[in-house]
C-alpha cells in the first residue's frame, strides 16, 4: 500500500490480547481506510470482538497499538472514544427507559444539547423510522426496533468511525435490506467495521473484507479476491439430454476439466456439474462438445466459489 | 462535571421509573415513624434520640437495598460495556451513581420531616440536635451508599449485591460497638473504635456534630468511591 498513515481512518499494529492463558488474539495487522465499509468476518469465538472491545478503548490490549486517525488510543482514550459509533454484539440497551429518552441520554453525554439535541432525535427517528415508537419504553420494542434503537445510539453524534457488531441479527428481510441500504449510504461519508458471520450479508455491503480465525487473519481483500482464492476452481452446470455416461466420458476428455459430477438423473434431463482445475471459463468448450454431440442443453451457467465456501476452506481446523 | 450531572440524572429517573422507589420511601417512613412512636409517648421528652439512634439500623436494610441495583443490573444487562466505550471517565461514571443514590436517600430523609413537626406541635423540642441529627444521617448515609455501591460492583446479581451489603455494613456498624470492644485485644480496640461506622454516629444521635465525625464519614464516601473506580477499572486488569 503507497498511501500516509493519514488516510487510514483505523491501524491494527501487532494486536495482542491474552486472556490468561488463552490467546485471544494473535499478532493482529491491518488498515482501515477511510470512507471504507470494511467487514470483519470470522467464526464464532475467532477474537472478533475482543479486537472491537480493544478498539473502543473498553480493554486494553496486552500488546500492540490501535490508532484512529493518527491518535493512538491508549493515551487518547476520551478523544478516540469521541469519534467512534459502537454497536456492541446482543445490542444492550436501558430497557425502562423509553427510546426517546434514551437517546437524549446518549446525545446529552455526547455533547448535544437543547435545540441541537431535538434536531439530531428527530434526524435519527427518520433515519431509522422510529418516529412511532419515540415514547414506548425500550423493553417492549420487538427485536427489530430494538437494533434500530441500538443503530440510532451509535450514529447519535454522527461519528467517524461506526463499529457494528452483528447489526443484522433479529431483523427480517426487509429491514436487512434497509439498514444494508442504510450502511452503504453511510459508508459514503463514514468508515463502517461490520463484525458479522453472515456471509452474504458482508459480501454485499463490503468493500474489503478481513477474516480472521482464531485471533489470526486468514484472508484479506475484496469479496471478489477472496472467492479467487478458493482451493476449488470454477465449475459449470448443465442441464443436458443424452446418456449419463456419455456425457460424463466425453465432458470428462474436455481440457482443464479435472471433474465431472452427474447430480441429477431426472430423466430425460440429466445435471452434470463440471468443476475445472483453475479459474477457467470453460463454457464455450462445454456448449462446442453439446453441439459436436448432438445433445440438447436446457441450462449451462457458471458458478464462482461463493464466500461461503472460502470461509469454511479457511477456518476449518 | 457535565457528564457526571447526566450520568446522575439518569440514574436518578431510573430510581421514579418503576413504583418501586415510591413503595420504598413509604416502607421506610411507616417503619421508623412507628418504632420511633412507639417509644416517644412513653419517654414523653419532645426531642429525637431515639430517632436517630434507629437509622443506623433501618439503614443496615433500607441503604444496600437502594445500591443493589446499581452496577449488578447494568452489568447483567451488559449495558455497563456500552457504557463504558463511551467517552466517559470512570470516575465520572462512579461518582454520578453515587449521587444519584444520594439524592435518594436524602429524599427519603427529608421525607421524615414530619417528625420534627409533630413533634413541634406536641411541645418544644430543642431544633439544634434535630438539624444536626438530620445532617449526620445524611452524612452516615452517604457512607453506607458508597459501601453498598462498592459491593454492587462486583457482582451481576442484585440479591448477592444486598445480601453482601447488609452483611458488610452490619460488621463495620458492629465493630465498634461496646461488646466487640471489649472482647478485642487492648491494641486493636481504639483501632476498631475508630473504623466501626457506629462509634461516630453516637455523638452525632445527641446532637453533636464533631468535625472528626464528619471527616470520617467523608473519607469513608471517598476510600469506597476509589475502590469502586477501581473494580471497574478491573476490566483492564485481565
Amino acid at each position: 500500500m503507497n498511501q500516509t498513515s493519514g488516510s487510514f481512518m483505523l491501524e491494527v499494529k501487532s494486536l495482542n490480547k491474552k486472556f490468561g492463558e488463552v490467546h485471544a488474539v494473535k499478532n493482529l495487522n491491518f488498515q482501515i481506510r477511510k470512507g471504507e465499509i470494511f467487514g470483519f468476518l470470522g467464526p464464532n469465538g475467532a477474537g472478533k470482538t475482543t479486537t472491537m472491545r480493544m478498539v473502543t478503548c473498553l480493554i486494553p490490549p496486552s500488546s500492540g497499538s490501535i490508532i484512529i486517525d493518527g491518535n493512538e488510543t491508549g493515551a487518547n482514550s476520551l478523544a478516540t472514544r469521541k469519534r467512534i459509533g459502537y454497536l456492541p454484539e446482543m445490542n444492550p440497551l436501558y430497557n425502562d427507559m423509553t427510546v426517546r429518552e434514551y437517546l437524549e441520554f446518549v446525545g446529552e453525554i455526547r455533547g448535544l444539547k437543547g435545540a441541537k439535541l431535538q434536531s439530531r432525535i428527530q434526524e435519527m427517528f427518520t433515519l431509522c423510522a422510529l418516529s412511532k415508537m419515540a415514547y414506548r419504553s425500550i423493553g417492549k420494542l420487538s427485536k427489530g426496533y430494538r437494533q434500530r434503537v441500538g443503530l440510532a445510539q451509535a450514529m447519535m453524534h454522527n461519528p467517524d468511525l461506526l463499529i457494528l457488531d452483528e447489526p443484522m441479527s433479529g431483523l427480517d428481510p426487509n429491514q436487512i435490506v434497509e439498514i444494508r441500504n442504510l450502511i452503504k449510504s453511510l459508508g459514503k461519508e463514514k468508515t463502517v467495521i461490520y463484525c458479522s458471520h453472515i456471509l452474504s450479508e458482508v459480501s454485499a455491503t463490503c468493500d474489503r473484507i478481513l477474516i480472521i480465525n482464531d485471533g489470526q487473519i486468514v484472508a484479506s481483500g475484496t469479496s471478489d479476491e477472496l472467492t479467487a482464492k478458493s482451493v476449488r476452481g470454477s465449475r459449470f452446470v448443465a442441464k443436458i439430454k443424452a446418456d449419463r455416461h456419455e456425457i460424463e466420458t466425453k465432458l470428462s476428455s474436455l481440457p482443464d476439466v479435472s471433474k465431472v459430477l452427474i447430480s441429477s438423473v431426472a430423466t430425460p434431463w440429466v445435471t452434470a456439474e463440471v468443476v475445472t482445475g483453475d479459474q477457467q471459463d470453460i463454457g464455450e468448450s462445454i456448449f462446442k462438445c453439446v453441439v459436436d454431440n448432438n445433445w440438447s442443453l436446457a441450462e449451462l451457467k457458471h458458478e464462482s466459489a461463493s464466500l461461503e465456501e472460502v470461509f469454511t476452506q479457511l477456518t476449518r481446523k | 462535571m457535565e457528564n457526571i450531572f447526566i450520568i446522575a440524572k439518569k440514574e436518578f429517573r431510573s430510581f421514579f421509573i418503576s413504583p418501586i422507589a415510591y413503595v420504598f420511601i413509604t416502607v421506610y417512613l411507616v417503619v421508623t415513624n412507628f418504632l420511633f412512636f412507639q417509644g416517644f409517648f412513653l419517654n414523653n421528652q419532645a426531642d429525637m434520640r431515639g430517632y436517630f439512634g434507629l437509622l443506623p439500623w433501618v439503614f443496615l436494610f433500607f441503604v444496600p437495598a437502594i445500591t443493589m441495583r446499581s452496577w449488578a443490573e447494568e452489568k447483567k444487562a451488559k449495558t455497563l460495556e456500552l457504557m463504558l466505550t463511551w467517552p466517559l471517565s470512570d470516575v465520572e461514571v462512579v461518582v454520578g451513581k453515587f449521587i444519584a443514590s444520594f439524592a435518594f436517600l436524602t429524599i427519603a430523609i427529608l421525607a421524615s420531616l414530619t417528625i420534627p413537626v409533630t413533634i413541634m406541635m406536641l411541645g418544644s423540642p430543642d431544633m439544634g440536635p434535630i438539624i444536626g441529627g438530620y445532617a449526620g444521617a445524611i452524612l452516615m448515609g452517604a457512607a453506607y451508599l458508597a459501601i453498598g455501591l462498592w459491593i454492587s460492583s462486583h457482582t451481576e446479581n442484585q440479591i448477592i449485591a444486598f445480601i453482601v451489603g447488609v452483611v458488610v455494613t452490619f460488621v463495620l456498624f458492629m465493630i465498634s460497638n461496646p461488646f466487640v470492644l471489649l472482647a478485642a485485644p487492648s491494641w486493636l480496640s481504639p483501632i476498631l473504635s475508630y473504623i466501626g461506622l457506629g462509634r461516630h454516629f453516637e455523638s452525632i444521635e445527641r446532637g453533636v456534630i464533631d468535625s472528626r465525625d464528619i471527616v470520617y464519614y467523608l473519607s469513608v464516601v471517598g476510600f469506597f468511591l476509589f475502590l469502586n473506580v477501581q473494580s471497574l477499572a478491573s476490566r483492564k486488569w485481565e
